[in-house]
């Protein structure tokens, strides 16, 4: 269990190192800030009709990703719950918070907060707060996750 | 063409650096956001992993043009409003739920089972949704 705990911080810092190359290439290449909720939401809405085909060729290297790697990394569990209402409320409030504050984790957290953008450091100061929040009352005090 | 190369490689990078720093394990996620509870510093090494790169390309832009053309974004206007607060506790609040928030929700969709289409297809409902609920809002509370 002790061995554990290092390897996780080390593979998510290297994880985190190609999230940022994946950023630096959006933006240095095509010139967007790679931000999953926008590229995302623009095509739910229809915001991003114009640049459709840019943010499908993105996302499914996001969903394929995984696939490749799956069969040479350690086996793990996402751990996710099987609650319906709380997978349902959960990803309402991720849809239309996201697209209201407009970003998300890698928008305005990755992406704003490298460029020392008020607005992503704002945001993630409340994101986090209030996912916080929601751990402490939902696990601790309600005990529904 | 190009462009949709890049975009792909671009997303292949994000999705590898999701699936292999653990965060589309929802437990680490929350891990992260539960400071009474055994908390787990992981989510940290990742922004902290991710952003140096990050900050090292915003550098790089100055005085330069995107690859395949074009400009490259603006800073947006130092303007926290409303929209930004309480669209950001909203997310926060989903994240916290269920661990998951957008990138993570697309690079699990191929592994995560059932659940994550779930969220997947809620998000994608509450993206549709969001336009409407903003201008509701806008009318109930005028922004400023």
């Amino acid at each position: 269990m002790l061995e554990s705990i290092p390897a996780d911080w080390i593979w998510g810092l290297i994880g985190g190192m190609l999230i940022g190359c994946g950023g630096a290439v959006y933006l240095l290449a095509n010139g967007r800030v790679m931000g999953a909720s926008g590229i995302i939401g623009g095509l739910v809405d229809g915001s991003g009709r114009n640049t459709m085909a840019e943010r499908l060729a993105f996302l499914a290297g996001v969903f394929l990703l995984p696939i490749v790697l799956k069969p040479v990394y350690r086996p793990f569990s996402t751990h996710v719950t099987e609650n319906l209402a709380v997978l349902i409320a959960a990803g309402l409030l991720v849809g239309i918070g996201t697209r209201i504050a407009n970003g998300c984790t890698s928008g305005h957290g990755v992406c704003g907060i490298s460029r020392l953008s008020l607005r992503g450091m704002v945001a993630t100061v409340f994101y986090i707060m209030a996912g916080g929040l929601t751990v402490v009352l939902f696990r601790h005090i309600l005990g529904v996750i | 063409m190009n462009r949709l190369v890049f975009a792909f490689i671009a997303g292949g990078l994000f999705g590898a650096g999701l699936f292999i720093s653990g965060m589309t394990d929802t437990s680490k996620v929350q891990g992260w956001l539960d400071v009474f509870g055994s908390w787990d510093p992981t989510l940290a090494f990742v922004m902290g992993g991710a952003i140096l790169p990050m900050a090292v390309a915003w550098a790089f832009t100055r005085g330069r043009k995107p690859l395949v053309g074009g400009e490259f974004p603006t800073p947006p206007e130092p303007k926290i409003g409303r929209n930004l607060v309480l669209g950001s506790v909203l997310f926060g609040a989903g994240w916290g739920l269920a661990g998951l928030c957008p990138g993570p929700s697309v690079a699990s969709l191929s592994y995560g089972g059932w659940p994550h289409w779930v969220f997947f297809a809620a998000m994608l409902a509450g993206m549709f949704a969001a336009p409407m609920v903003r201008s509701q809002l806008d009318k109930a509370v005028p922004a400023e």
